[in-house]
């Protein structure tokens, strides 16, 4: 069936325009599930692109960065939604991606001037613990504490990796020295999110690393107020999630046309309630209720993306040597 | 035993050994072709290959310890359930790894059943993290798995030898050195291998209760090549150090295993009139009722948390479950088409060490095949159209180890036993298949099926790499819950998992144990 049409699609070439055009965007696995933004998403699109809109899920932010890798120039995809900033200059390098057009008016915490990527969505990591305990309010406070944490391995997670950049971004050379005051209050370190916030909510720790918006879960989809984010003071680092459009892609308009309406109210109202992130623009209508009681860090950490790679590098051994004794 | 005392054909045998070879090594090669660059061992990885190594050997070590009293007790006594329990043996291997690490926890963990019990007595609390935790969860699910093993190493003893032990009046001791003891050696090579190697490959137990960045394995290593850093060239070596580790312990312990035969019997029942005093009850209620403990405790906590999320579950991923269903029945049939050949050969064969090649799959990261596959399907097809496929294929090459080492022993048992009569009656080809070997390894056949389905449902395997929204199936259906706050719904899905798996494995296992020649 495959070689049947692929043999047609060769035949009739020169009559595709007329067809219903297909734009295929790469994308990490919990964005196309069921109950994540992707059909939605879909839905909002197609109603107004008089085109088929396929997502094809991919692991997490770094699987899907990996995959484009593999596949290189010949891949299918025309959009890849869902890296963050820390893979974005590695996307860059690749060569694969164009540059893009959108124009919108970002309600991020900083400024947004990269001319590839397009953010769609953001959020703070933070500690999230049962509101009802006393929490230690940055990290030293917390080393000196016998709270127990437990957190993502930034080898194989992205929050983890979060939580590497965080500490590096508000310590700098000193961030060794906070992880060693930290390896006592570790209780594990897993491979990836699920795991973590699994063991938090069987009362393996008194915290989890997630996003200030996690509490919003539980509120809302399970009407729980029995969790909340912890404020740090040395600020939150930020996870800014992105899109971008690929050279090689044969739906060059079309994927401006996605990239622009991922910016516009259509989508962006879907992603607090199915993303459980912050919308990069604030819709007309405001956040969903429930977000207005999540707390709002007055301070955003961010590594620049040409940053992001080097200094990993240094703050992955000093991570792994503090932990390890 | 004469060369080619028994006519069984080793051509089929070695184009299996040839085809999973192929398999795996074409893998490695596409990722070795697309690396760039040079890599060199750095500390850290020589680290993380000593822990890998260190904590496979404890766990192999204490999981078959534990699995020789147990095993014993098991093969001395008859008891309401018992049937019941061996086929629970089967239930913790077949459990996705955060299932089983939280139902651990549940009993084990910070605020588990046991801190809750020490504390409630005044006692200091015990964390379980470190390398005692790996150990106790490696433990956990290869135990039972060891146990089978052996168990059925001890239903391999004819029911004459007993009977004659019993009329001699011989103590348990004596029955420890004459039959027991050369039966353990026979067994525990092999089953030490296996478990070693399914935990030289441990990734998400070492990572989640080893406490931190010290228990980091080769296969972490791996993911992160593959993963964080792109770096193929690396990937590749490290997944071919695993391989040559893993084919090294395999190679050096199915050669030691020894020739040992109790030679044929007439098939009757075990029945065990030397064990019959106080003591030696005591002893055998003590071992099974700890591993009845250490069993039942995190499946009934697993159990009740995914009742309490069965209502959560979205209706669709009942449907995955369909899919997972036939996706394991098909894996069995692949399974069976290359593991009874494979059987064949290694029976007949001098060189017992070609078993070797049945754990490859096994020794080999899944996501370096995975990743190697799709570099090999991509510039021809769509790789999303070849999850389904690729994925039988994967769950048959990961479980072919353990259907040799069930098979194996039972088949050179047979094939000593019965080679002179049918040499003399000139039974061969597919007769000697009906009327000889299939029959007496129909326990062997159902037990090793039922692993397969059973690990076939309940592994995410390399479905994740490839699929897209339409192709899930229920372990990925069940991350995917898990990975969006839904964690109820996800212990439910993981209920519904694990009845379904151990249900087929309960079907297939039963079938080969009823109306089996040698119960």
């Amino acid at each position: 069936m495959k070689y049947l049409a692929f043999a047609a699609g060769v035949l009739t070439a020169t009559s595709a325009f007329a067809e219903t055009p297909e734009l295929t965007v790469y994308t990490y696995d919990s964005f196309v599930s069921d109950w994540g933004p992707g059909p939605a998403v879909k839905a909002a699109f197609e109603a107004e692109c008089a085109c088929t809109l396929n997502f094809v899920g991919a692991g997490d932010g770094a699987a899907l960065l990996a995959r484009i890798k593999l596949e290189g120039a010949r891949t299918e995809a025309d959009v890849v939604l869902g890296l963050d900033t820390n893979l974005t200059a590695a996307a860059k390098e690749t060569g694969l991606f164009a540059t893009h057009s959108v124009e919108a008016d970002y309600t991020l915490p900083v400024e947004w001037a990269d001319d590839t990527f397009a953010p769609y969505d953001w959020g703070y990591f933070a500690f999230v613990h049962n509101a009802d305990e006393a929490a230690p309010t940055n990290f030293k406070a917390l080393g000196a504490s016998d709270k127990k944490i437990v957190i993502q391995d930034p080898r194989s997670s992205t929050p983890g990796l979060g939580l590497l950049m965080w500490v590096k971004a508000a310590y700098g050379d000193e961030a060794g020295a906070v992880w060693a005051e930290l390896a006592d209050n570790v209780v594990t370190v897993t491979p990836g999110w699920s795991e973590a916030y699994g063991l938090f909510l069987e009362g393996e720790a008194d915290m989890v690393l997630s996003y200030t918006t996690s509490p919003a879960y539980h509120l809302i989809a399970e009407e729980d107020a029995t969790k909340a984010a912890v404020t740090f003071d040395e600020g939150h680092y930020l996870q800014v999630e992105v899109a971008g459009k690929l050279k090689g892609s044969d739906q060059q308009e079309l994927a401006d046309q996605f990239l622009q309406f991922m910016v516009s109210d259509a989508f962006q109202t879907i992603i607090p309630t199915t993303n459980w992130m912050y919308p990069a623009v604030t819709p007309a209508g405001g956040l969903p209720e429930g977000f207005e009681t999540l707390i709002s860090p007055d301070k955003a950490l961010l590594i620049p993306a040409d940053k992001a790679d080097a200094l990993r590098d240094v703050a992955l051994p000093e991570w792994q040597n503090a932990l390890s004794k | 035993m004469a060369e080619r005392a028994f006519q069984i054909s080793h051509r089929l045998g070695i184009s299996a050994a040839v085809f999973i070879a192929a398999l795996i090594l074409s893998a490695l090669v596409a990722v070795a072709m697309r690396a760039e660059g040079e890599f060199t061992m750095t500390p850290g990885d020589w680290a993380a290959l000593r822990f890998t190594i260190w904590q496979a050997i404890l766990s192999a070590f204490f999981s078959c310890l534990f699995a020789i009293p147990v095993a014993r007790a098991l093969a001395r006594r008859r008891f309401v359930g018992r049937s019941l329990l061996i086929t629970l043996l089967g239930a913790p291997f077949i459990l996705p790894v955060i299932v089983a690490v939280l139902g651990l926890l549940a009993i084990f963990g910070r605020s588990g059943l046991l801190n809750d019990a020490l504390r409630a007595f005044g006692f200091e609390t015990v964390s379980v993290y470190g390398l005692l935790g790996v150990v106790l969860a490696h433990v956990f699910f290869n135990l039972p798995l060891a146990t089978r093993l052996m168990l059925q190493g001890w239903r391999s003893v004819p029911a004459e030898r007993f009977r004659l032990i019993a009329q001699l009046g011989m103590p348990p001791r004596m029955v420890f050195r004459l039959i027991e003891w050369p039966l353990i050696l026979r067994i525990v090579p092999g089953a030490f291998a296996l478990v070693f190697v399914i935990c030289l490959t441990s990734f998400a137990v070492a990572l989640t209760l080893g406490g931190g960045p010290r228990a980091t394995t080769i296969e972490l290593a791996i993911y992160q090549a593959f993963r964080f850093d792109f770096d193929l060239g690396r990937a590749a070596v490290l997944s071919l150090l695993q391989i040559v580790v893993a084919g090294g312990a395999a190679v050096l312990a199915l050669w030691l295993i020894p020739q040992v035969s109790f030679g044929g019997g007439l098939d009757r029942m075990q029945a065990r009139w030397d064990v019959r005093r106080g003591f030696q009850r005591g002893i055998d209620a003590g071992f099974i009722g700890a591993a009845a403990l250490f069993l039942i405790l995190p499946l009934a906590a697993i159990t009740l948390s995914g009742l309490r999320g069965l209502g959560d579950v979205p209706l669709h991923v009942w449907g995955t479950a369909w899919t997972s269903l036939w996706v394991a029945l098909v894996s069995v049939l692949a399974l069976l088409v290359l593991a009874l050949p494979l059987a064949g050969w290694i029976a007949t064969t001098r060189c017992a060490s070609v078993e070797t090649v049945g754990l490859l799959g096994l020794a080999a990261s899944p996501l370096m095949i995975g990743t190697g596959w799709f570099i090999i399907i991509f510039p021809f097809a769509d790789p999303a159209d070849w999850a389904l496929g690729v994925t039988i294929v994967v769950n048959a090459l990961m479980a072919l180890p353990f259907a040799l080492r069930i098979l194996v022993p039972v088949m050179r048992e047979t094939v000593q036993s019965y080679s002179r009569l049918t040499q003399a009656l000139g039974v061969q080809g597919v007769r000697l298949w009906m009327w000889i070997l299939l029959p007496r390894l129909r326990p062997q056949i159902g037990f090793a099926a039922g692993l397969t389905g059973a690990l076939s449902v309940g592994d995410l395997g390399v479905i994740a790499l490839f699929a897209d929204p339409d192709r899930a199936t229920l372990p990925l259906q069940m991350y995917r819950l898990m990975g969006s706050y839904r964690s109820e719904a996800a212990a439910g899905a993981a209920l519904i998992l694990l009845v379904l798996a151990f249900g087929l494995f309960w079907i297939l296992d039963a079938w080969g144990r009823r109306h089996a020649i040698a119960e």
